[in-house]
């Protein structure tokens, strides 16, 4: 296996949240002084302690998952069922795997290698984009609260299958017609 | 309360997990605990500027213009921009939440919001550049893109006739 890829410290997304966040924090302060300043960082601070040891878990499950389930087992789950049943598989593969692009596009793409069904293949990434445990959990109830994030997770769960039937026909369509 | 629910369950699995990665060897449960601890310490920068920016943005936000075109009356509009927003507000996961948060905070309406999220967690414009052209071919890339443009509506809509959250 290649070696792991990291998650850089800092890049660009991170800097535009960080001049965004010091200029809405200056805003506050000019406009309604100290007092309302000083209460929104302490709010914001409480938050943060109350997700540390959260994002602190998911980050240690997504790395031992990672070695634990080495991608060319996944691989191998999705690309060896077809029809409905792949969909499935696809689907339960993608909500186990930790929520972190550099392990499930590594995945997508190996599975594309070795023929997999392209509507398993977005079954995987869409039902990874929007039911993974491991962000929800870590990063969506703490900023949403539990009530958001369960209502979200549950009008999400056919959302993968449409996708990969839409794929699908779409992938039919163009043989049917003959194209380049 | 549930806080602490969530803190134990995802503990409960890192426990689970070390034990299945120390049966198979040491070396590699200590590697797995390396890995995980040194991700955490690299979010911390996001995590920071992620949370103390959204509640500084939720109080300067402008919430009569997050209402006219976001609120929960904004019908097709609103869910249309707030998809488009979605797709390209960068990768990361403080970030989009971040968004997301301070929007509902300011007035958005709770549909609109998961069109949003959906919409972000599908597209997310710089992680496609990234992390999902480099590795996959790109034909794959754009079937599953225009695969998933139904997604965010039919979320909302879902969420709309549910009446949640």
């Amino acid at each position: 296996m290649p070696p792991r890829r990291r998650i850089s410290t800092f890049d660009w997304s991170t800097g535009v949240i960080a001049v965004a966040a010091l200029a809405a924090g200056v805003a506050v302060y000019l406009r309604e002084g100290q007092d309302r300043f000083l209460a929104i960082l302490v709010g914001d601070v409480g938050l943060m302690a109350y997700m540390m040891p959260k994002v602190l878990a998911g980050c240690v499950i997504g790395a031992l998952v990672t070695l634990l389930l080495p991608r060319e087992v996944v691989t191998r789950w999705i690309g060896a069922e077809s029809g409905f049943l792949g969909f499935v598989i696809a689907f339960l593969a993608a909500v186990i795997l930790p929520g972190n692009p550099l392990t499930i596009f590594p995945v997508a793409g190996a599975l594309l290698v070795v023929g997999a069904d392209i509507g398993a293949v977005v079954v995987f990434i869409t039902t990874w984009a929007l039911i993974g445990y491991q962000r929800a959990l870590v990063w969506e109830l703490p900023f949403f609260g539990p009530d958001f994030m369960i209502w979200r997770i549950i009008v999400s769960l056919p959302l993968p299958f449409i996708a990969g039937l839409l794929a699908r026909m779409a992938i039919r369509a163009r043989g049917k017609g003959g194209g380049p | 309360m549930i806080s602490l629910a969530v803190d134990l369950l995802l503990w409960t699995f890192v426990a689970a997990l070390a034990a299945a990665a120390a049966v198979r060897s040491r070396t590699l449960m200590w590697e797995g605990l390396r890995d995980g601890v040194l991700d955490f310490l690299r979010l911390i920068p996001r995590l920071v500027f992620g949370v103390i920016g959204a509640g500084f943005l939720a109080e300067v936000m402008p919430q009569d213009v997050i209402v006219s075109w976001l609120g929960p009356d904004s019908g097709i509009l609103g869910l249309t921009i707030a998809t488009i927003i979605g797709a390209v507000t960068p990768g990361g996961p403080v970030v989009g939440f971040a968004i997301g948060a301070t929007a509902l905070k300011s007035g958005a309406g709770a549909p609109q919001v998961i069109a949003f999220v959906t919409a972000w967690s599908l597209y997310a414009l710089q992680r496609v550049l990234m992390w999902e052209l480099p590795v996959m071919e790109q034909n794959a890339v754009w079937l599953r893109m225009a695969a998933s443009l139904p997604l965010p509506f039919l979320a909302a809509a879902i969420a709309m006739l549910a009446g949640k959250p």
